[in-house]
Order: C-alpha cells, then structure tokens, then sequence
C-alpha cells in the first residue's frame, strides 16, 4: 500500500485507525509474496489453499472485515518523542478498536481463562518503547494469533554448534510446526542477546518489510540459505503439501555472553498483520512494514 | 467441488476420499478447549448436553460474532483454529458424541486417526485464515450456548451454505494428508 498521509488526530484515534489497517489489509510485500508463490505453485491442493487466502483478503478489504477471526493480541512498538501517556491512549484505541472494527476479544486470565472481554488486561497492552531525538512519534503494531504464536521456540545452543546448529534449529521448528502456524508465513529469528532480549528481536524481524534486504550481508546470506532451504522441504501451504512454505525469513542480531548461543523462532502466518503510523506537527503518515 | 448435506450418515463420511475437495451444507457447530473439555465433564457427571453436538459436524472455530440493537447475531469473521489442541480430548467427543466430521486445521493426531477410522469420521481442512471467506458459508446463526465461555469458546449453532473449500484431509480408513506430507519433508 501507498504510504497513506493524514491530517493529525487523536492518539487513541490513530491506534483505532492502525488496529483496522493491519486487520482489514494485508501489507502489501505479503500480498505480492503469496500472488509469487500462487505462480510457482505446482500442486493443486496448494494452489488451491493460496488461491483461498487471496480471495479471502480480496473480501476482506472490499468488507472492512477482520482477514482473520484470530484478530490476535496487538503487540505495539512506539519510536521516536513520546511521554507515559502515550500506554493510556494505545489501552483506550485497543478498547475502542475491539468494539468497532469488530475484533475478537482473546486476552484472558491464564489460569481461570476468564475472559476480559476487551482485549487489555493485566500487562495489557503489550508496548515497546525506543525513544530516540527524531521530530516523530511513530506507532507500530503487529497482530499475533495464537496459531503462529504458539509455535514460537527459543534454544540456547552451545558455541560450538555456530551457524549450522542456527540453521537445523530453525528448520526442525519450522517443520516441525508442520500447518498448525498457517503457512506460508514469515520466519522472524532472533540471533544472539540474552534469552529474553532473543525472543523480542524474533518478533520485531516481523515487521521488516519482504522486499527489504537485511543491510547485514552475512544476515542476509544465511535468511536466502533458510529460504531455499525451507520452501524445499516440501510442507506447503498449511501444511497440506508444496512448494511454499515459508514467505520470507527475516533475522535480526544483537552482542551475546561469550558461553552463549541464544537463538528464536518467532513466526508470522500467512496473514502477518502489521501497521505503523508516523506523526508529525503537521499530518500522519501510515505504512505497513517499518524496520525499526 | 461436491456439496454435502449435514448430518452426515456413517456411509457417507466412509465414502469421502482423501484428497478430495467438498464443501458442506446444514447444521455446523463451533467447538474449541473449553467447549470440548465442559462437553466431557457433563459426560462424566451424567448430565446434558447440548443436543446438537451429537452426530454433528464439529467445528474448531471461534468466530468473531456481532449482536444487533435487536439482539440478532451475525458472524463476521469466521475461519478455523488449530486442531492439534484438540488431540487428547477429540477422541471421546468421537466416541461418546458420535461426531461424523471435524472441520480445523493443521491435522489431528494418529490417536484421532485411530478412531475416526473406528467410529466413521473424517477431518476436514479449511483454509486457515479464510475466516471472510468461510464467514459466507456459515451465513445463518440459529443459536449459541455457553456464552459465559466467551466469544471465541462458545458453542455457535451455524446452518452452513456452501461452507469450504474443505479438503478431506484425515479418512475413515486412518489416513493423514499431512503424516503423508510429514514422512516425505525433506530436511536436508
């Protein structure tokens, strides 16, 4: 999509705007993604399975609807000038979004699964924060379903097992998933940090744009290597046999202990929904990929 | 693309060829963890349950659904969730509900498989995230119980029209597209 410039409006008012954005329209570098795949495509059953996904985020976008039931739990990262209001106006726009849109309210107690009803809760809403000098306050979100998020694997690897023992792990999680995460999706991995820094660099590697290359030349070697690697296995789209498997594979990397090799697996199903907004003084501009 | 009547009759569901590409239409009932794990429950105790979980088409599903001023519901979106959590609880629900047919996705278990192959059930896959789509054949809401499990556990009465593409994906005789898949995956 065209990135989409407005007038300014109210936060809450933005992160409504956002949370209909990434529910009702597939970014772009996805949709042209899956049309590639849909093109290379051999097997009728998958074929078919991503002539279905097409046609349903046609609908979706022509109805305003939802793509998924699973409107999933919306995890926020927020750059730029800011100050501690900014969670209170991203909790109202999820509450407010969650009425209007519709989404599905998924967020419940973990152990008496009592549902809350309007997508916030203890904890809730998930944001991330990186502050910087810049004259913006820009707004990201990413939806994430449980389907693909339940998939999700971390490891701490010994030294010794370097790239290739980076490489196994991700494909025996990768297939090992089989079509429970809804493939063809992305593969969001985190290299290095520590265990808990690992997994947050898995998921923010989602809301790297498909048709941006990794500025890291060795990253970007070893995400083509997982690319061929994983579309040649054979698993396809859910699961059901093929030639595509995974969409994209976006790795990013951080500094870790010299006795450690932390590695995650963070993926995004076919519709990896995702949504930013930048404002300035003078108008809001929006996009649906941004490499943070 | 062939269109079943639901209920099925056990002959039916045992002629369905793995493979093969149909869509369903009749009574389709939701049902996800809380819904089969209260069903069970009310099993063990001896009490009710809903009528219409027996012989019925199953549904992994937990559906965005919106209520009208008037208090009419209407599905928004409505496509399938993961099966596999439903792996140690289906079998029973096969057995002691006489489930004829699964809709989900991403595939059930060999333990399922053993005993869809013993009752006469199959598995259909519908596309995951063609929830726009699957909404469309699932047009007409005709009731819900257990709402206090929330929206996307409730149990939702839909009768479906032309509900797929659903792809025959586990058969009666104990087969998996997907094992099929898994034991050919080339890891190399």
């Amino acid at each position: 999509m065209a990135d989409v410039v407005k007038l300014p409006e109210p936060t809450e008012k933005v992160v409504v705007n956002l949370l209909r954005l990434a529910n009702t329209k597939l970014p772009t570098d996805v949709g042209w993604a899956l049309e590639a795949a849909a093109g290379w495509e051999t097997s009728d059953t998958a074929a078919a399975q991503l002539g279905a996904i097409m046609e349903n985020v046609r609908k979706a976008d022509l109805l305003a609807r939802p793509m998924c039931q699973d409107t999933g739990i919306p995890i926020f990262w927020v750059r730029g000038k800011f100050d501690s209001s900014i969670v209170k106006d991203i909790a109202v726009g999820v509450e407010e979004a969650t009425k209007t849109i519709p989404m599905r309210p998924n967020t419940v107690d973990p152990l008496t699964r009592q549902n809350y009803g309007n997508n916030l809760g203890e904890g809730m809403p998930i944001v991330h924060f990186l502050p910087t000098d810049d004259d913006f306050t820009e707004i990201t979100v990413l939806l994430k379903g449980a389907g693909s998020e339940n998939m999700t694997k971390f490891a701490m690897l010994n030294p010794a097992e370097g790239r290739e023992g980076v490489i196994k792990f991700v494909t025996d999680t990768v297939l090992d998933a089989g079509g429970r995460p809804c493939p063809p999706g992305i593969i969001g991995i985190g290299l290095g940090g520590t265990a808990d820094e690992c997994v947050a660099m898995a998921k923010q590697a989602l809301l790297e744009p498909l048709d941006e290359e990794n500025p890291d030349p060795v990253l970007r070697q070893m995400e083509e290597d997982l690319f061929v690697k994983l579309n040649s296995s054979g698993l396809g789209p859910m699961g059901l046999g093929g030639a595509t498997t995974v969409l994209g594979v976006k790795i990013r990397r951080a500094a870790c202990h010299t006795a450690s090799l932390p590695v995650a697996v963070n993926t995004g199903c076919w519709a990896t929904r995702r949504a930013s907004a930048r404002i300035t003084a003078t108008g809001i501009k929006y996009a649906q990929g941004v490499r943070l | 693309m062939r269109n079943l009547n639901a209920p099925f009759t056990e002959k039916t569901v045992r002629e369905l060829k793995l493979g093969e590409v149909i869509s369903v239409s009749g009574p389709v009932v939701t049902a996800r963890d809380e819904a089969h794990i209260r069903t069970l429950q009310l099993l063990d105790a001896g009490k009710p349950i809903p009528a219409i979980l027996r012989g019925a088409v199953l549904y992994h599903c937990g559906p965005i659904m919106k209520k009208s001023a008037e208090g009419v519901w209407t599905v928004i979106a409505a496509g399938p969730t993961t099966s596999a959590r439903m792996n140690k609880l289906e079998p029973r629900m096969i057995r002691e509900c006489g489930i004829r047919a699964v809709i989900g996705k991403g595939g059930m278990s060999a333990e399922v498989a053993a005993v869809m192959k013993e009752c006469g059930c199959v598995y259909l896959a519908a596309t995951g995230g063609a929830a726009v789509s699957l909404a469309e054949g699932l047009a007409q809401v005709t009731g819900v119980d257990w709402e206090d499990l929330g929206m996307a556990e409730a149990v939702w009465h839909f009768q479906a029209n032309n509900l797929g593409p659903l792809v025959v994906a586990m058969d009666t005789e104990g087969n998996s597209l997907y094992e099929q898949v898994r034991e050919r995956l080339n890891r190399a």
